[in-house]
């Protein structure tokens, strides 16, 4: 018995109600056909497949399914929600897991999040994504210091990344920065990770 | 015929030539576009994938921004700003999630938020395919394409409304209007990577390789897109595609915008072509070829001498 896992001891029922209230799906019908992870475009790089997350759920395994990569790596295509033979919208409960990992403090592929949060900060500054300014704030986080360093030269010399960010006119930027603000504020009152 | 204009982030940097040619085909076929004044990002993925309120906070800003224009419409080129902006009002029609949204905004927004649609389908309300061919003054003839749609397009199938989500074919209504010639194209709605490029390679690279071997393989002259990421992992990441695949590609991923400019008309330096990596120089001796040999048949026919 040394080896044994013991399932009762893993499972936690609140997991499971509590991704199906927040992503609004019956996760209860899923019958493992695998559709869903048949035509995944991520699924190679996943160290669990998506119906086995999605079995996860239906367990209340929360660490297993939280800590997974595939939490981070899920495109949010929804091949899966398109082909599901019961309707459930996987990439939904994918997105919701997401969002529960965060609040969780799992961040199992930081590097996606930081990305995020670059492109976020461009956003909060000027009201509008800017290219060379999100990559600089990803490779510094990540410090991931040469990424797409090869497309460089092709990009600029075709103005595909102006050196200077367009802001958003007419109080844009300004109102979109608010909003971001008030985002932050409101998570860190509630205590979960903004 | 006005609509309310949402050209979104990619079209003022990455996908300046997407923002050109939709100008100048939209205003080629009399559409005209009014950008809403002072819009911002839509969060794109990072924005939803942080919190869903977030994202609509984000989007309903734009759209009541349009609503006080007394727009009904908004027209986006972009599908990422596309599904963003349908999913928000689609949600926003929940109370409590409206309440949510709002305690984000300067001020409550409007009741009433307009409903969004892209460029591609507004082109297909307003043109039928008779109408769009009597238009065309270049036709693309000779001319092979592959519709690539990517996955936002068409997906969710109930927020996006695009058809067939498996099987969309208004980008293949459209060019062939303009005298392209299509193939099926079995992978036109799998994700090319997304934003995976910056983050994690492999993931764009496989999937975008994938696509272009395939398009590769059916011989055609560039793969016509209507997604600023999609064209960004197909045509300035294709060499990273290509050492993911083990293989060489010189695959020209034309905006489906500058494909239709073209046989509007319209000259390539009004429609971004010099932006593209991988050049369509080919695919416009194509076309001129064939007009050349059309023109020469014609004064043949007349029994003149060319």
């Amino acid at each position: 018995m040394m080896n044994a896992i013991s399932l009762g001891r893993m499972r936690d029922p609140a997991f499971t109600r509590e991704v199906e209230e927040r992503s609004g799906q019956d996760i209860s019908t899923c019958y493992q056909c695998g559709n869903c992870t048949a035509g995944c475009p991520a699924g190679f790089v996943y160290d669990r497949q998506v119906n086995q997350i999605m079995r996860g759920v239906q367990l209340g395994l929360k660490e297993q399914v939280l800590k997974s990569n595939a939490v981070w790596f899920c495109l949010g295509c929804s091949m899966c929600s398109l082909r599901c033979p019961n309707n459930i919208d996987v990439a939904r409960v994918m997105e919701t897991l997401r969002h529960m990992a965060r609040h969780e403090g799992d961040v199992t592929v930081p590097r996606v999040e930081k990305f995020w949060l670059s492109f976020l900060d461009t956003v909060r500054a000027f009201g509008r994504t800017w290219e060379i300014g999100t990559m600089a704030l990803y490779m510094f986080r990540s410090l991931r210091l040469t990424t797409d360093l090869d497309l460089a030269p092709a990009a600029l010399k075709r103005h595909k990344l102006p050196f200077i960010p367009k802001c958003a006119p007419d109080e844009g930027a300004a109102a979109a920065g608010r909003i971001l603000a008030r985002y932050k504020e409101r998570a860190r009152a509630k205590g979960v990770r903004p | 015929m006005k609509f309310a204009y949402y050209p979104g982030c990619s079209q003022e940097g990455s996908a300046l030539d997407y923002g050109k040619s939709t100008g100048a085909l939209c205003a080629a076929l009399g559409i005209e576009l009014a950008e809403i004044p002072g819009w911002s990002c839509c969060g794109s993925t990072p924005a939803h994938a942080v919190d869903t309120q977030l994202s609509a906070a984000l989007c309903a800003r734009n759209l009541d921004l349009a609503a006080r224009e007394g727009a009904d419409q908004v027209v986006t080129p972009c599908p990422s700003c596309l599904s963003n902006l349908r999913l928000a009002a689609d949600r926003m029609k929940e109370p409590a999630f409206r309440k949510g949204v709002n305690e984000l905004l300067d001020a409550p927004a409007a009741e009433v938020l307009p409903e969004s649609t892209s460029v591609m389908q507004l082109i297909g309300r307003v043109y039928d395919a008779d109408t769009l061919a009597s238009r065309v003054k270049n036709p693309l003839s000779g001319i092979k394409l592959a519709a690539y749609y990517g996955c936002l397009m068409s997906r969710p199938a109930d927020v996006m409304q695009f058809g067939d989500p498996e099987n969309p074919t208004l980008m293949e209504t459209l060019l062939s209007a303009c005298g392209a010639e299509m193939v099926e194209f079995p992978l036109k709605t799998v994700c090319c990577g997304a934003s995976f490029g910056i983050p994690e390679r492999p993931l764009t690279a496989r999937n975008s390789g994938r696509i272009l071997e395939l398009a590769t393989r059916l011989g055609v002259d560039a793969i016509a897109v209507a997604c600023p990421l999609c064209q960004m992992n197909l045509d300035l990441r294709q060499k990273q595609a290509a050492k993911a695949e083990d293989a060489h590609f010189h695959m020209p991923v034309l905006y489906f915008t500058q494909l239709m400019g073209l046989a509007m008309g319209i000259a390539p330096e009004h429609l971004g072509l010099d932006q593209l990596c991988v050049s369509a120089g080919p695919l416009l001796r194509k076309m001129d070829a064939a007009r050349a040999a059309q023109s020469a048949k014609g004064t043949e026919a007349k029994g003149g001498k060319a």
